[in-house]
């Protein structure tokens, strides 16, 4: 049963071949023998999954099931859950349990899916390799050496290592997308306004934008089902309609129009991993697209434009975790300052302070201009770049990532290096714009991500680009070998 | 040396929306702490403001009502700082892109005088909580239910010249927004609070001197007061050869003074940028024109109107138009006598004495305006007299009927009956023999003072029911 795809668990739960609870029991099992070696579950909700997989076969057995009926699934720790602590990987938010649902865990609550646990990340989604968690790092299945990428790489690590069939993700500058390159897992970062923020821990607002996690194309359109659609208490989800991101999916690929960046494939690209890229953008060509050398100008821009944004916006978001209301309090404040400065100091990690002093510099009265302003006014020009290319092309390709994942450690001591990871995903964030990572073949034993681009609110062409690919290839379908074994 | 008092005021008026800027709560006054504060309020992780309309709603109305420009696409800016009670960490308040633009506003002193004052801005923004440092022992308490509340703070130019220029200036403002219904105006329960910027400078200069800003000021008397203090202080460092430090200060009501804030409170780098949870208010025309339709006679143009139309003078005109209530009484009591005049003495003199005396509002009245005017009438058909009225005012006030029920029931109907009025005349004249002789050797112009004698002996027989004019004609023909 681990092995399926959400499709196909959808089909066997109404064909009667397993009931939801068979299949949560055997999903908690393997978490329960194969999790201590990567830890990618901060809190695992046996007792309310186990409750809701038979509320979920009573509907399947009543005729009432709703389309993710039994479904087990896990989300983030950065989407609030009533009832269940939701740490966002923050020591800030050890002890914090919402009294209040996500609009995302919402729907897929009311869809019927089953909530496995919430998975670990980069403290307030705020790092590229998982190393930041105040919960310790998660580690990649495929060689738990390596880190499994980050913000989400819980998510991707569990998706990976079949611990969960799909799962819930967040991506402010590839938070997504990395990790599911990292893990050979399929991961969508929809239109920013696509799927609701709210109950979402922020990191940015203007950036922020969660999406789906798992094996197939076609599994990520059916959580994007679940997930996309205009929330009236969030302000910048947007009221265009959504869409049935499945439709699309069989589409054939005669005539599709390919950009490929030069800039997305110049020095900083692995040659090896570029390689892997080439055959899979050759294999597209092969079922009837064509490729255009396309460019993106001011690419270069990203990474300063993202590190005066990102954190400018991170610095005054994290500004509510104070020690008054929820969350970390120092024991025994004398003062006011002192119940700041020492409840902050304790619960927030390096990477969170190192993005606070650094927004909150950019912000400053002197600096705004130069800085944040400045920052924004290249950031319309990243997104100029991208609307000028899809004058000449329907979707974007490249590589997810520069090279496939490194070791633990290997880049925490250089937040610089640490950033570079996120050279080809950040400017889909900073023009708003839907990207997809797809498992493209691996390097050295390690996956390699394929990153499709999109225009505005195309997620359903991105998909049915992805799914035509994974109809030659089977790169997705690969497995870890240290994991395929365990309760199953 | 003369010193020229320059004032700006900046107004922060709760906005009388039925729930929060950001949030569904109530923000009803005085609830129990805590009791109005949602999870947005509360700043929970992952919460997201959704503007509410009907701030947006009255932003514009007040923007119409001072005539100035609305900001067609105005934006929320997040203002940053750290306090308890104010949970996000930020504000959400407006920076460059206010909804409501340059403006201005005229207002009347106390000698019936007009002036234009400059409105430089308006802006949306939230409330903060408060912080309870009583009860705590030692420590602080938080109670959030303000926060969130609607403010609209409103900028005017320095454009003021002395305290009472501020006074008037809150008081048409007072007046604008109650009018217009875009706040209760309560400024004991804080819905309308003020921060005085204020500098001097020699009389016939133009050059500004430093301000000084006197914070959260909630009583026209202490407006008054802080401003008298703190020209005394500024002018006494100007004279002694010092200099004003730009600072904020805050007036202390129960030492009537000023005082500096520590410098570390207003120091702050606010850090100010565009608000990303929300999008930027975008208003349509229609919607202006709508609201503009919508507009209320306002009390300036009201004043010029009673001037005009009842024939008034600026200050009656001023006090009457101050409140729609007010107005709205008056113009009902005019239709049912006839007689502005005399209406406007009664409203003004007796009607709002007894409120005040009474503590009652204009509508808790037990005297309606229908009944005001019946009283007029009865003064003005000789009924009654001017005096006697006053009586019959007491009775209604009391609750003892209409006018007519109270002359009727204590019989204080004006004696008009010649027949009656000549016994008692005579009878006067018959029992004051020196007064007769002293009036018969006096001139013209004396007579005319004594004859006040006579009429009141008249009066005081009557019990001050007959009717003062035949008295005096009575009087002349019989003492000829």
């Amino acid at each position: 049963m681990h092995n399926k795809s959400v499709a196909q668990l959808i089909a066997g739960l109404r064909a009667k071949h397993f009931s939801s609870v068979e299949l949560t029991r055997c999903f908690l099992d393997r978490i329960g023998s194969l999790d201590p070696q990567l830890n990618s579950f901060i809190s695992v909700t046996e007792d309310t999954a186990l409750a809701a997989a038979a509320a979920a076969d009573q509907r399947l057995a009543d005729g009432t099931a709703a389309e993710l009926t039994g479904v087990p699934i896990a989300h983030k720790d950065i989407f609030c859950t009533q009832g269940i602590r939701t740490s966002c990987g923050s020591r800030m938010l050890d002890n914090f349990v919402p009294p209040y649902d996500a609009t995302l865990i919402k729907r897929f609550d009311e869809l019927g899916a089953i909530t496995l646990g919430k998975t670990n990340m980069d403290e307030f989604a705020m790092g590229s390799s998982n190393e930041n968690s105040y919960y310790g790092p998660v580690r990649n299945p495929w060689n738990t050496d390596l880190v499994p990428g980050g913000s989400s790489g819980g998510s991707a690590a569990a998706v990976a290592a079949l611990l969960a069939p799909a799962a819930t993700g967040t991506d402010t500058g590839g938070s997504i997308r990395q990790p599911a390159a990292f893990c050979g897992i399929t991961g969508l970062k929809p239109t920013y306004g696509r799927v609701s923020r709210l109950g979402m821990v922020a990191f940015a607002s203007s950036l922020d934008q969660a999406g789906p996690m798992a094996h197939t194309a076609e599994d990520c359109a059916l959580l994007l089902n679940a997930m996309a659609g205009h929330d009236p208490l969030d302000s910048t989800s947007s009221p265009e309609p959504t869409q049935d991101y499945t439709a699309q999916l069989d589409n054939k690929l005669d005539g599709l129009r390919i950009g490929l960046p030069s800039e997305y494939f110049g020095d900083g690209l692995d040659a090896a991993t570029g390689e892997r890229i080439d055959a899979a953008l050759q294999q597209l060509e092969a079922q009837g697209a064509t490729l255009v050398e396309v460019s993106l100008p001011n690419s270069q821009l990203t990474i300063p434009t993202y590190y005066v944004i990102a954190p400018a916006e991170a610095s005054t978001n994290l500004s509510r975790f104070d020690g008054v209301r929820y969350g970390h309090r120092c024991t025994d404040p004398v003062d006011l300052h002192d119940l700041y400065t020492r409840t902050r100091g304790e619960g927030f990690g390096d990477e969170v302070k190192r993005r606070i002093l650094v927004g909150t510099y950019a912000l400053s009265a002197g600096y705004y201009d130069a800085y944040y302003k400045k920052a924004q006014q290249v950031r319309r020009l990243i997104q100029q770049d991208f609307m000028r290319c899809f004058e000449q092309v329907d979707v974007i390709a490249g590589p997810t990532t520069p090279g496939p994942a490194f070791s633990l450690g290997a880049k925490s001591d250089d937040p610089v290096a640490m950033y570079l990871e996120d050279v080809y995903t950040l400017a889909v964030n900073l023009a708003g714009l839907p990207g997809m990572s797809v498992p493209a073949g691996f390097v050295d034993d390690k996956p390699v991500g394929l990153q499709l681009i999109g225009q505005h609110f195309d997620e359903a062409r991105l998909l049915n680009v992805a799914h035509q690919y994974q109809q030659v290839s089977d790169w997705h379908l690969r497995q870890p070998a240290a994991m395929t074994g365990g309760a199953a | 040396m003369q010193w020229e008092t320059v004032i700006g005021l900046e107004v922060h008026l709760q906005l009388a929306t039925v729930s929060k800027i950001f949030s569904g709560s109530a923000t009803t006054f005085g609830a129990e702490p805590n009791t109005q504060a949602s999870a947005v309020d509360l700043a929970m992780p992952g919460m997201l403001p959704v503007l509410n309309e009907q701030a947006v709603h009255f932003a514009v109305l007040f923007g119409l009502g001072i005539g100035a420009e609305i900001g067609m696409r105005s934006v929320f800016d997040r203002k940053n700082y750290f306090y308890p009670d104010l949970p996000k960490g930020y504000q959400i308040s407006q920076f460059q892109h206010p909804i409501v633009g340059t403006g201005t506003f005229e207002i009347q002193l106390e000698d019936g005088s007009t002036r234009d004052i400059g409105i430089t801005r308006a802006h949306l923004e939230e409330d903060a909580g408060k912080s309870l440092h009583e009860d705590f022992h030692g420590q602080t308490g938080i109670d959030l239910n303000r926060a969130g509340t609607p403010l609209l703070e409103i900028v005017s130019e320095p454009d003021l010249r002395s305290a009472a220029e501020a006074v008037a200036y809150l008081k048409a403002m007072h007046s604008l927004v109650t009018y217009l219904g875009i706040s209760d105006g309560n400024m004991a329960e804080g819905s309308m609070r003020c921060d005085i910027n204020i500098s001097l400078r020699p009389v016939g200069t133009e050059t500004l001197g430093t301000r000084a800003e006197i914070k959260n000021v909630n009583s026209f008397r202490f407006v008054e007061k802080a401003i008298h203090h703190e020209f005394a202080r500024q002018a006494d460092i100007l004279e002694d050869g010092g200099k004003i430090v730009q600072e904020t200060r805050l007036y202390d009501a129960d030492k009537d003074e000023t005082r500096s804030m520590r410098s570390k409170e207003v120091a702050n780098d606010y850090r100010y940028f565009p608000e990303p949870d929300l999008l930027p208010i975008v208003i349509e025309d229609d919607y202006v024109e709508a609201l503009r339709q919508q507009l209320p006679e306002l009390p300036v143009q009201k004043r010029h109107r009673f001037v005009e139309q009842y024939a008034l003078g600026n200050y009656d005109a001023n006090v009457l138009a101050s409140s729609r209530e007010l107005a709205d009484y008056f113009e009902a009591v005019v239709a049912g006598c006839g007689d502005a005049k005399i209406a406007a003495n009664w409203v003004q003199g007796d009607l709002l004495g007894q409120l005040n005396r009474s503590e009652l509002s204009l509508g808790a009245s037990p005297v309606s305006a229908e009944a005001l005017a019946g009283l007029i009438t009865r003064i003005l058909d000789n009924s009654i007299s001017g005096k006697i009225a006053k009586q019959v005012f007491e009775a209604m006030w009391q609750g003892e009927g209409s006018a007519d029920e109270v002359i009727a029931a204590r019989g204080l109907q004006q004696v008009s009956d010649s027949g009656e009025l000549e016994s008692m005349v005579d009878e006067v004249i018959a029992g004051s023999a020196a007064q007769v002789e002293q009036y018969l050797a006096a001139d013209e112009g004396k007579r005319k003072k004594l004859v006040g004698y006579f009429v009141g002996q008249v009066m005081k027989l009557s019990k001050g029911q007959a009717n003062p004019k035949m008295v005096n004609e009575l009087l002349a023909k019989k003492l000829s």
